[in-house]
Parts: structure tokens; sequence; C-alpha cells
């Protein structure tokens, strides 16, 4: 938030955090920036999605290997997989401060909420290398 | 400048969400944090099928087995219609954060078109899908 006071002395603020200007959450409007470019991103490569699962069903497992491998399925899924789970970190972040209000309770749930988008990003990360490099079938 | 000193009598809370009339707006608006929690849990059902996938044909078989009865197709169709509800939405904040679609008839309008056309799409990502396999 701007500070427009004449007299800036009358603050606890010092010097250095105002020129940062990154206000009380230490991250100004990062968020706000990050949560639009991964939107931006997540459009696409979500519609491109829905036609990968699409085109997955009903295939028996060394044809779906072979789907998942092709360099552009895995490369969208990868795409989707890092804009998605970053996107998803933010909004449950911005819904757990809105709403839970005890200090401990908070924590955890924030701590929870990190763990939570990296485990799902690491395992769909590995699983599509895995597949797309591994030779499995 | 004197402290401020915390009255001890409780504050006068702001009218919460079960006091207004609920508004087209207002709905779009809390659906599109309601959307955006069970995709943020539907992440999980995306890693278990990757997962299984590249843990071999046995694990995939089973998922598979799931995502394709009943309920499991179920599950993807919902799934479907929040994800294109979702996206909806936030091109809808695009637009705003663009500045335009803040009259009263756009505002309405917007919000309509969220909910419509993200059964539109879902319909027609279903259809297709059914028919071109």
């Amino acid at each position: 938030m701007a500070d427009n006071r004449q007299n800036t002395n009358v603050t606890m603020r010092t010097p250095r955090a105002r020129v940062k200007g990154l206000g009380a959450s230490g991250h100004g409007a990062g968020h706000f920036w990050t949560q639009r470019l991964t939107a931006a991103a997540n459009a696409p490569l979500m519609l491109a999605f829905v036609v990968i699962v699409a085109l997955m069903a009903n295939r028996p497992y060394p044809e779906a290997v072979a789907l998942m491998s092709h360099p552009v399925v895995a490369l969208i899924l990868i795409l989707a997989v890092i804009s998605v789970t970053a996107h998803m970190r933010i909004g449950m972040q911005v819904i757990i401060e809105d709403y839970v209000h005890d200090k401990k309770l908070k924590l955890l749930s924030l701590l929870a909420n990190n763990f939570y988008a990296v485990v799902v990003a690491v395992a769909c990360l590995y699983a599509i290398l895995r597949v797309s490099l591994g030779k499995l079938v | 400048m004197a402290p401020t000193v915390r009255p001890t009598v409780a504050q006068p809370l702001s009218p919460h969400l079960q006091i207004y009339r609920w508004t087209w707006t207002m709905a779009m608006s809390v659906f599109h944090r309601i959307t955006g929690t069970a995709l943020y849990g539907g992440a999980a059902l995306v890693a278990i099928w990757l997962v299984a996938l590249a843990s071999g044909p046995a694990a995939y078989g089973t998922v598979a087995w799931f995502f394709g009865s009943i309920v499991g197709r179920l599950v993807l169709f919902v799934y479907t219609w929040i994800l294109m509800h979702h996206m909806l939405g936030g091109l809808r904040h695009f637009i705003w954060d663009l500045g335009y679609g803040f009259d009263r008839a756009q505002r309405m309008g917007l919000a309509r078109a969220t909910l419509i056309g993200s059964v539109i799409l879902t319909v027609l990502i279903w259809a297709l899908a059914l028919t071109l396999r």
C-alpha cells in the first residue's frame, strides 16, 4: 500500500521497507501477478489437457504409454503441471488467509498447502518423465 | 497523538453473506472459489492417474477401470464442468482487469455467460470425446 503521508517520521516502518513497497505481506503485488500469469497459461494448457485425457480413455496400456511418450503430449503435460500447481498453491493460500483466523491452524494450513502443491507437482512430473523417457513397454 | 485504546465491548461486524440478497455476480464469485477448491482436490486425482501409468499395467488397469466406471465417469464429467466454469470465471476476471465489463448489464451478462458457457463447453467436450473415439 502506498504511503502518501507528508510526515513519514511517524511510522514504525523503515525507509528501506517503504522504498521496496512490498507491504505487510512482504510480497507486494507478486501473488496477484503470478496468479494472472499462470491463469493465462492454464487456459490453453488445460484445454489441451482435456483433449489428452479424452484421447487416453479406453486405450490399452501400451497405447496409453505410447501416447504419453509423445514429446508434444509430455511437454504440454509438464507445462500444465508447473503452471497449475503454482496457481492452485497461491489460490488456496488466499482462501486460507481469508477464512482461517486461528494462528496455529492457519500456520498448519499454509504448511499443508505448500506440501500438497509440491507433492502433486513432483509426483506428476516424475510420472510424466518416467513414462516418456523410461521405455516402460 | 494519543494511543488508541481497544474497547472492551464487541465491535459491530459488517453484514455477512447470509444478510445479502443473492445476485448473479455474487453467486458466480463464490462459485469461482468453490470450483477452485474442487480443482485443488482434483489435482490429486490427476497425480494418481499419472503415477499409476508410470507404475505399470496392473496399477494403471485399476485406475483406468475406476475412471471408466459409472462413478468415475460422473466424477470426470463434474470435473470437466468445474474446470470450464473456473476457466470462464478466470477469463471474466481478465476482462475486468483490463477495465471492461463493469456496467450493470455487462456484469450480469458476464456472470450468466460464465454459467451457461461452462455447461455448453462441458457438453460439447463430452459429445466430441464420445463420438470421436
